[in-house]
């Protein structure tokens, strides 16, 4: 009886996300979530870096001045360059055909973005851009291949190019290349630490801004839990008292 | 004070049949006293029926059935809605579980051989709610309109053009456009938010009625209808309120500390329960690279894809459910439960249960040249669990039964 227990409650166990959809292996964000200056950092990247195309319609300015901490006459005077009232959502100026005849292709919104490519994606994908002169803006990208955006952020990066290593197969003499990393070929205004944090602050932003909900469930959680724990005692002591006479 | 509710209650009584129905289901229906962990989960379907009803009544509030608003009107619900989230999150969580809970239910049945006489129609009856449930979920799951939704439905529903002749035409009846769109959208809003559950009650009716008029099985499969004392109870019948009642609370409680986690830490489970790619609006001029229904459908999607001609495939996919429908009259075995069945039963079962999550999860798997292999030889087994029931249940050395309930 014991084992089909046993094997429904491990078979109910997930086995965590399917594929990527990436061949090369992501860094981890590591981004906390909880980290109010962290957000406040990245909500002003992504309003000066990335908002100038890409919008976030879903999020409001008010609620993430709310979430974030900060008043609406701060986030009005500091981070609102594109909407007029502090209701609106992160809308952009750039028209969507604009946006295809200059770069092929229109700049998808990002309210949801880390909801269905994921942190660990974005955080490797903001530092893994490359020269390749073959491309219409010089860069590439190794986790999104002829990717149509240009670095952005290569002021703070810097440029950069891959270093590959040639290697021998374990079952053959034929070399091929493996991807080892970037090296630095133009310094950019930040160290690669700072840039990482710069990133990681970036990501924690958009993760926030894909369900801002998460502040809030993660806080109502546990006094849900508790109360259920403790019904769970009297319903238990309930049930005892009732069977007593059961045999 | 009692004496005016007494009198009240005679009063109803007189008009409606209040105490009859309060006895006949509650008070004075006498459950087998020997019930185990299995016997939690048809009350909890119960439970989370409910869950669905009414928090489907709040997303209906605010949720838009155009798909040019469907998306965003999710994502409405997810931040400008007071507890949208929470209300959101309680509902996709709730499929899930309710699958989760259903599959409980019926593997209950399975191993203790609830749908053998006198409880045929009653194991019928769960299986048209099983069916229906599927419909349920299947059109739910449009409605968010993320690209999963949309290409999940583009590709379910062009299963129904394999069909020969008349294939090309069905598909087009049911989307009622060439392609899945608004019209397809709108249409399945009114089955998922009437048809489909005012169907789905009414069949949960019937399928309490049934169990009330033929009574519940045991971990022991013996009836305990046969052994009544001088008051014509059962002897090992206790009434359903307050014993069962007050045991079922439990489980709930219990039930819904998982669902909390899920909730409040999870929501995703990882891909499981909600997909990522459901979080990109659908987009009709770009397929996702790997289309996969939810993990409650992957058993028979990879049976679907296991056979190589499409229409054969999905008419293995219609047997692999059809089938099961047949286990009343397929186990020939001269004991009900898994604990008087021999060896042979035990063995079928274990591998008909490897089977199941084997092809879940090679569902949820792109198809490769030896996972299709390993999806054929799993769809066997677990055809041939069914199919060849008659012949090891007849031969199975078995136990004797015995003649009052263990523990």
């Amino acid at each position: 009886m014991n084992k089909f227990i046993l094997v429904f409650v491990l078979s109910l166990l997930p086995v965590t996300s399917f594929a990527s959809g990436s061949d090369s292996p992501l860094d981890k964000a590591k981004n906390d979530i909880t980290d109010q200056a962290s957000l406040q950092r990245g909500a002003k990247y992504f309003v000066n870096y990335c908002l100038s195309c890409h919008s976030a319609s879903y999020m409001r300015y008010s609620r993430m001045a709310k979430d974030l901490g900060m008043s609406e006459d701060q986030v009005m005077a500091n981070l609102m360059f594109a909407a007029d009232k502090v209701g609106e959502t992160m809308n952009v100026a750039m028209r969507k055909q604009d946006a295809r005849n200059w770069f092929g292709t229109s700049a998808p919104d990002l309210s949801v973005v880390a909801r269905s490519r994921g942190t660990d994606w974005l955080y490797t994908y903001l530092r893994s851009f490359y020269i390749d002169e073959s491309r219409p803006f010089g860069v590439n990208n190794t986790v999104f291949k002829d990717v149509a955006m240009p670095d952005v952020l290569w002021a703070l990066q810097g440029l950069q190019k891959p270093v590959y290593v040639k290697e021998k197969s374990h079952n053959s003499d034929e070399e091929h290349e493996v991807f080892k990393g970037f090296e630095i070929v133009q310094q950019g205004s930040m160290t690669k630490k700072e840039y990482d944090n710069t990133v990681r602050d970036l990501v924690n932003f958009i993760d926030y801004m894909g369900e801002p909900a998460q502040l809030q469930r993660k806080k109502v959680g546990p006094y849900v839990i508790i109360f259920l724990i403790i019904f769970l005692i009297v319903s238990y002591r309930m049930k005892k008292a009732f069977w007593k006479d059961i045999h | 004070m009692v004496k005016m509710m007494t009198d009240m209650l005679g009063w109803v009584d007189d008009r409606f049949p209040l105490t009859k129905l309060w006895n006949e289901h509650l008070a004075e229906y006498y459950a087998p006293k020997n019930f185990n962990f299995w016997y939690f989960f048809g009350s909890l379907a119960l439970v989370v029926l409910v869950i669905q009803i009414l928090t489907g009544i709040w997303l209906t509030m605010n949720y838009k059935p155009d798909a040019e608003l469907a998306f965003a009107s999710v994502e409405y619900i997810m931040r400008d809605v007071n507890w949208g989230w929470l209300i959101r999150y309680m509902h996709s969580t709730g499929a899930s579980a309710f699958f989760i809970v259903v599959y409980l239910h019926m593997f209950r049945g399975l191993i203790y051989g609830s749908y053998r006489q006198p409880r045929e129609l009653l194991w019928i009856f769960g299986m048209l709610i099983y069916l229906v449930l599927m419909g349920e979920a299947f059109m739910g799951y449009l409605l968010p309109w993320g690209q999963m939704s949309y290409w999940g439905a583009q590709v379910i529903i062009s299963l129904f053009g394999a069909i020969p002749v008349i294939g090309d035409d069905i598909t087009l009846w049911i989307r009622g456009d060439f392609v899945v769109s608004d019209v397809t959208l709108n249409r399945f809003f009114a089955f998922h938010v009437i048809a489909m559950p005012l169907v789905l009650l009414g069949l949960v009716v019937a399928h309490i009625i049934a169990l009330h008029e033929v009574g519940s099985n045991n971990p022991d499969g013996i009836e305990i209808k046969k052994n009544k004392g001088p008051d014509g109870i059962p002897v090992d019948g206790i009434p359903f309120h307050p014993y069962y009642t007050v045991k079922d609370i439990v489980g709930v409680a219990v039930f819904l500390i998982f669902f909390s986690l899920v909730i409040f830490y999870w929501p995703t489970l990882g891909n499981w329960f909600l997909e990522k790619d459901n979080f990109i609006p659908a987009n009709p001029l770009s397929t996702p690279e790997h289309i996969v229904p939810l993990w409650y459908f992957t058993p028979f999607y990879a049976i679907l894809r296991a056979v190589p001609d499409k229409f054969l495939g999905v008419i293995a996919m219609g047997a692999s459910i059809f089938v099961m429908f047949l286990l009343p009259w397929l186990d020939r075995s001269p004991v009900k439960s898994i604990r008087y069945r021999g060896m042979l039963y035990k063995m079928a079962l274990i591998v008909f249960v490897i089977s199941f999550f084997a092809l879940g999860w090679l569902g949820t798997e792109p198809p490769s040249p030896v996972k299709t292999n390993f999806a054929r030889l799993f769809s066997v087994l677990y055809f041939a669990f069914f199919l060849l029931m008659p012949i090891y249940t007849s031969f199975d050395k078995t136990k004797p039964e015995p003649d009052r309930v263990t523990s």
